[in-house]
């Protein structure tokens, strides 16, 4: 079964004999790491010589040659973080998981690594689990966060149906709120943002209230009809990579006041959206 | 098309394509080498082939073997700059591999008497030749580099037998780390400069006599002999 992804991995990227790093990425995001099999079959597929696709494998630290575990916890020994205490965030987590840095728990639950700066240096000492931020971290936090991250990050995703509550957004470009106070929809502050289809350029004011479906709008947008959405502050459209998990369509990003991010579809008519609040709950 | 350039203020002429290195030895000034292997493509890892080109405050050093010869170019050889950097990438590669005889001979025809720093027993000094060799003139691509960094080696791919590998030998033929010499009875601080030094290590030449010296010509043997 190893085999068939690898297969279907290189058929995707057929013909580009330039496309190796994607090849490699799309194998260790498949299989976790890159195998001594998967290795020989790229070489072989691409005619490349083994010794090559090697050195690219090894040259990347975002490359294993090793399995990972299933949760990967990255803690930054940047420089900011580092006089900020990230060593012994690290010695916590090697700690709490009885493993060295580098290495891979038993149950092969965690991957414990150290990096280097992640950019997010303000918020120092800082470690990543599983693509999840947790900012000024504490030894003290580790365990909580080896919890939740046993139990699943993700499924802090918060479904409407059973709460609605009233969000304050702004532009995920210029951090400008989208607040609108003048026209309050649901009895709160709406959310103003400049929405363009077909022809049509207008604004568009959403309920600010989570799990409210209602608007209103300049021009009358038509049902399925998939909008661009524009922050009416720096114009630039509001656009993540992420699709609609329900219809598909592109996800609408919006940054929530305290930490966050709040995703809706794009398409009018499709409730698809999501929450995502982690990174302030804890840590 | 030729293109003309000054090479120790001496005017050459030479086909464009070729490098710094090229031009010296055409006009016969001699630049040492160590990751430079006739036949092999160049790779400026070891940068003792370094010469000095420009002038005043924009001379810079280059390595002549990979750099080509440009119109109007003014190169020099052997000026002090030259001469200090090359020696203190002599000093720093005797360091990681004090072991290994091409390097020693090297130091010592540039003069370099006494270790200056930790020595690290090094096996590899990353030179590149092998994988060149292995790929260019032995179509086998059985090593290459792996890693990077500090981390970086040369091997094979997962450090088991390479199924393209023909057991030719060529790496090791070629290889400027693996030869041993004579060390002496000082190992952590002699280079061998054998004759050249004042004090010729092997006057007392019974106690190495299992030795083999690479010495040529070997004045302290030439010695031993009347
Ligand atoms: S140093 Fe840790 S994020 Fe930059
Ligand atoms: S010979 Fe030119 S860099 Fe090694």
């Amino acid at each position: 079964m190893k085999k068939e992804i690898v297969q279907s991995i290189l058929k995707k990227n057929d013909g580009s004999r330039s496309g190796l790093i994607s090849i490699l990425e799309d194998i260790q995001a498949k299989q976790g790491y890159l195998s001594e099999d998967a290795l020989r079959m790229v070489a072989e597929k691409t005619k490349r010589s083994l010794v090559d696709v090697y050195a690219v494998a090894t040259f990347y630290k975002a490359f294993s040659l090793q399995p990972r575990g299933k949760h990967l916890i990255s803690v930054c020994l940047g420089t900011a973080c580092h006089v900020r205490g990230g060593p012994t965030v690290a010695r916590g987590f090697e700690k709490n998981l009885s493993i060295k840095a580098g290495e891979t728990t038993h149950d092969k639950e965690f991957t414990l690594e150290t990096v280097n700066c992640l950019g997010a240096c303000a918020l120092g000492p800082v470690a990543v689990v599983d693509g999840h931020y947790f900012p000024k971290m504490k030894t003290s936090g580790v365990p909580g966060i080896i919890e939740k991250t046993r139990v699943g990050l993700d499924h802090v995703e918060i479904d409407t149906d059973q709460r609605v509550f009233p969000v304050e957004v702004s532009c995920a470009r210029c951090n400008h709120s989208l607040m609108d106070p003048r026209h309050p929809i649901d009895g709160h502050p709406s959310i103003r943002v400049t929405v363009s289809f077909g022809h049509k350029h207008g604004w568009l004011a959403l309920s600010s209230l989570y799990g409210s479906y209602n608007v209103a709008s300049e021009y009358e947008i038509p049902t399925d009809a998939v909008a661009h959405i524009f922050c009416p502050h720096c114009h630039a459209e509001l656009i993540g990579g992420a699709k609609c998990g329900e219809c598909g369509a592109p996800m609408v990003p919006m940054i929530v006041r305290g930490g966050g991010v709040v995703q809706i579809c794009a398409r009018r008519g499709c409730k698809g959206h999501m929450l995502d609040l982690i990174g302030t709950t804890i840590g | 098309m030729m293109v003309t350039l000054h090479l120790n203020g001496l005017k050459v002429s030479l086909e464009e394509g070729a490098t710094l290195l090229d031009a010296a030895k055409f006009l016969g000034f001699p630049i040492p080498t160590l990751c430079h292997m006739e036949g092999l493509s160049p790779y400026g890892a070891c940068r003792l082939c370094v010469v000095e080109i420009g002038e005043g405050e924009n001379a810079k050093l280059v390595s002549s073997c990979t750099y080509p010869v440009q119109e109007g170019l003014k190169i020099r050889t052997a000026s002090s700059r030259v001469l200090r950097a090359r020696r203190m990438i002599l000093e720093l590669l005797l360091a990681s591999c004090p072991q290994s005889r091409t390097i020693q001979d090297l130091a010592s025809a540039h003069g370099i008497r006494i270790q200056r720093f930790r020595q690290e027993h090094e096996d590899c000094i990353l030179c590149g030749r092998c994988v060149r060799m292995c790929e260019e003139q032995m179509m086998a691509k059985a090593i290459g580099f792996r890693g990077r960094g500090q981390a970086r080696s040369i091997g094979t791919p997962f450090d088991i037998k390479s199924d393209v590998c023909r057991l030719c030998g060529g790496c090791m033929y070629i290889c400027p780390a693996c030869q041993l010499r004579c060390t002496y009875s000082e190992p952590e601080r002699a280079v061998c400069g054998g004759c050249a030094n004042l004090m010729s290590p092997c006057v007392e030449m019974e106690n190495f006599d299992d030795l083999m010296c690479y010495m040529d010509p070997c004045v302290a043997c030439e010695i031993h002999k009347d």
